[in-house]
């Protein structure tokens, strides 16, 4: 997918005579503004990274009261030693004392006969090299589904881009499936399963197949293992590669994208200010939980999407513009600085501007042309309208004909298919079809359009590219010299505004001490310097 | 003609869909039937639609969605007939002001300002509609109620709990609760408004509650007793309508209670 995007849209910088050192300069602003906040990440950990960690050693399911073992046991450890040196060392120190396996000493720790210390010397050296033989295995299942998909998308090829996304969401795992499958087969290239709504601020993991859920379904380990594997038949039965997709975001990112690294999940929407903005969750939390689920999914080959989308979704799609492209430059930051490659950013960007806005259409292509040109080698994540869609369907139905064809012009690499029912009912049978042809249509007649189409190099939809990459340097300059932290509790993203100690999951943000071990988060240290 | 026109229009009471000719009745609709393409299906789409009145009707369109679904779109003339006599909608019962109107009329009977605080409750996260009417970049062309110099908007934000939204009101001493629902999966939205409502009820005497106002897209703007608040809002609010409501029922009320 990546050498047809450098081939076909290689030129769009030219095209735009977008400066070569107005774009060295937003990214030189882009590290200067994340750097602090990487180097505050690499302090502290998170309730959830330990939580992780666990996961990754292979501890699994939750008592009877549906909490999950890895909560348990952290919270018991946490009680005892804290956290400073990581959940590692007590737990290990532990079983090794007990000659138990993991599970067990989660059980004696929940009842309350288990009593931790912080092991050092000698004992120190056992447990770590125990703790990480445990959690080294959930690294090789990671490397092992990556290196299975990679056979899979071997024998199938890959889809020709745009690749197009598909949700499903019925709150019903058992309901999700036969969607997902008549999605793929209708021709949906990714599928995803969105999760309910309340998800994002559960400081837990729900266990198990699940039957119900607001406006979504449960992001679970084993409803990951279900969807995988029923999608791994329709591939089969289609002879593509049917990627699934699930959200790596709120207070459990570091745990979703294990467990999405463990179940061979494919894209995850992963976003580094998005819960921060729009979840309350606190700032420091969130970038320490966010780098290490993107080191989970630079190691698992996933590829994730960011949620610049969301932004003109609040404010103003116009005026907003520059504040998509600061975003993408700081995601493109964070992920580079945890060992993801260009080809794993869907960096998002949406088709949200006011269509009673003169130019709209001429607006869009500009912004779209934009990130196109400034990520080249990237996919990008491209969201239909949503917040301008009013319950006129027919009026919707030709909106979204200008999305997908904005869409082809611009080289857009994952294309979320527009609903024209959206905003009034999730979204119907023939709604998905209706809409997967109006996506065949445009792509059918329109889709090499680009070859053809030269914006006047001086003219309103250049202009315009050069005027928001201009406003989004000035805006990394404030940013830059205020640190990103005050600039998000100032409102610049999305006007929220979110000081960075407030909050939610702040109780569960911890400083490391000397002597910190989490030998998950040194394999995949070590994972990005290879 | 115009005149005329519209003066036939304010006298009709019996009124059918309108295609191209007076009287027609001609309406057109879209369905699938979970059977596979075939001419019994497009059969049973037409005694679908004779059913439902429409005759005589055509299938003016019929596509299989994959080997179990078929997607239809039938045109005809509907028999029914709607007497404007037994329509009845809840129309606007309060003056539209201005936010300099509101401002000064909330300056003069209150002498202090006004304050409304704002939240989506339970699990929804779709705070477009409350950002809509409380942001100061407002909706549809109109500020926000943020923008209003003598209103005080507190915006708890998404996913706001009910204990936590009755403690707020208390502690901001709310005159007036603002919840969006957008989610109406299982019909939360109406559950989590009457959790709500209730909840209210219980905090305070009746005297001294807030007033409840609650508003998005799906809800039934006529069913404000069953779900125990003072008003519903539905889609395409302006925050100017919302704020002049506010006026309207917490200061007309007050000169009322003060003459009695």
């Amino acid at each position: 997918m990546t050498d047809t995007h450098r081939t076909k849209y290689a030129d769009t910088r030219r095209t735009l005579d977008l400066d070569p050192v107005t774009i060295r300069k937003a990214r030189a602003l882009a590290r200067k503004a994340g750097a602090p906040v990487v180097s505050l990440a690499k302090k502290h950990t998170t309730v959830s990274v330990e939580r992780a960690t666990l996961r990754l050693a292979g501890l699994e399911g939750a008592d009877v009261e549906g909490i999950p073992w890895v909560n348990r046991l952290v919270d018991v450890v946490r009680e005892q030693v804290g956290l400073e040196h990581g959940v590692a060392l007590p737990v290990w120190d532990a079983m090794l004392a007990n000659n138990d396996d993991l599970l067990v000493v989660a059980q004696k720790a929940a009842s309350g006969s288990l009593t931790f210390r912080i092991p050092e010397g000698h004992d120190a050296a056992r447990a770590g090299r125990a703790a990480r033989s445990s959690i080294s295995a959930g690294m090789r299942r990671i490397d092992a589904n990556r290196k299975h998909r990679d056979k899979l998308i071997g024998k199938y090829g890959n889809p020709p881009a745009p690749w197009i996304y598909l949700i499903v969401a019925t709150g019903d795992i058992y309901e999700d499936i036969p969607q997902a499958q008549a999605a793929a087969r209708e021709g949906a290239d990714v599928i995803a399963v969105i999760r309910s709504t309340g998800q994002s601020l559960l400081d837990y993991v729900p266990e198990g197949a699940t039957r119900e859920g607001y406006a979504g379904t449960y992001a679970t380990q084993e409803n990951f293992r279900l969807m995988r594997a029923a999608l791994d038949k329709t591939s089969a039965e289609l002879g593509r590669y049917v990627r699934l997709t699930n959200y790596a975001s709120g207070l459990c990112m570091p745990e979703i994208a294990s467990l999405a690294g463990l179940e061979r999940l494919d894209m995850m929407l992963n976003d580094s200010m998005y819960g921060i903005l729009f979840r309350d969750i606190n700032p420091i939390r969130t970038f320490v939980d966010q780098r290490f689920s993107r080191q989970i999914h630079a190691r698992a080959g996933i590829i994730i999407n960011t949620g610049e989308d969301n932004y003109l979704t609040t404010a103003d799609a116009v005026e907003a513009a520059h504040t998509v492209t600061v975003s993408q430059l700081l995601n493109e930051y964070f992920a580079k600085e945890a060992g993801l490659e260009d080809w794993q950013l869907g960096l998002g960007h949406a088709f949200e501007i006011n269509p009673d806005v003169p130019d709209s259409f001429r607006l869009e292509l500009a912004h779209a042309m934009l990130a196109r040109a400034l990520f080249p080698d990237a996919p990008l994540k491209w969201m239909p309208p949503t917040k301008h869609m009013t319950g006129d369907i027919f009026k919707g139905f030709l909106h979204d004909g200008f999305f997908n064809l904005a869409g082809a012009l611009t080289g857009q690499g994952i294309l979320l298919v527009g609903m024209m029912t959206e905003a009034v009912v999730t979204p119907w049978l023939s709604d998905r079809d209706l809409a997967l042809q109006n996506v065949r249509y445009v792509f059918n007649t329109a889709g090499k359009l680009h070859e053809d189409f030269r914006p006047a190099p001086d003219g309103f939809i250049a202009n315009r590219a050069r005027e928001v990459l201009g406003e989004a340097v000035d805006l990394l300059e404030r940013v830059v010299d205020d640190s990103l932290l005050e600039a998000i509790g100032d409102g610049t993203f999305g006007l929220m505004k979110r000081p960075a100690h407030a909050g939610r999951g702040l109780d569960g943000v911890i400083k490391k001490e000397s002597g910190y071990l989490n030998p998950a988060a040194d394999m995949l240290d070590e994972g990005v310097a290879r | 003609m115009t005149a005329s026109a519209s003066k036939a229009t304010s006298e009709k009471t019996i009124v059918r869909p309108y295609g191209d000719t007076a009287g027609d009745g001609m309406v057109q609709m879209s369905f699938t039937l979970p059977l596979p393409h075939d001419k019994k299906a497009e059969g049973a789409a037409l005694q679908l639609a004779k059913k439902m009145g429409i005759d005589p009707a055509m299938v003016v369109h019929a596509k299989a969605m994959g080997p179990d679904f078929t997607f239809f779109v039938v045109y005809g003339s509907v028999q029914h007939l709607v007497d404007l006599r037994d329509v009845h909608v809840i129309e606007r019962d309060y003056p539209l002001l201005s936010p300099k109107e509101v401002n000064s009329v909330v300056k003069k009977v209150m002498r202090r300002p006004l304050v409304v605080v704002g939240a989506c409750i339970g699990t929804d996260a779709h705070t477009v509609g409350i950002d809509a009417i409380l942001n100061i970049k407002g909706f549809a062309g109109e500020k926000g109620l943020e923008y209003y110099s003598e209103l005080t908007v507190v915006n708890l934000g998404a996913q706001v709990s009910v204990p936590d939204l009755v403690e707020q009101a208390r502690i901001h001493k709310a005159d007036a609760v603002l919840v969006s629902q957008v989610v109406t999966q299982r019909d939360a939205h109406l559950h989590n408004t009457r959790e709500m409502s209730a909840a209210f009820r219980e905090a305070f005497p009746a005297e001294r509650r807030p007033l409840l106002v609650i508003g998005g897209p799906r809800f039934d703007e006529s069913m404000t007793g069953e779900l125990g608040v003072d008003r519903i809002f539905g889609k395409g609010t302006t925050p100017g309508e919302v704020a002049s409501y506010l006026v309207h029922a917490l200061l007309a009320e007050r000169k009322t209670v003060k003459r009695s």
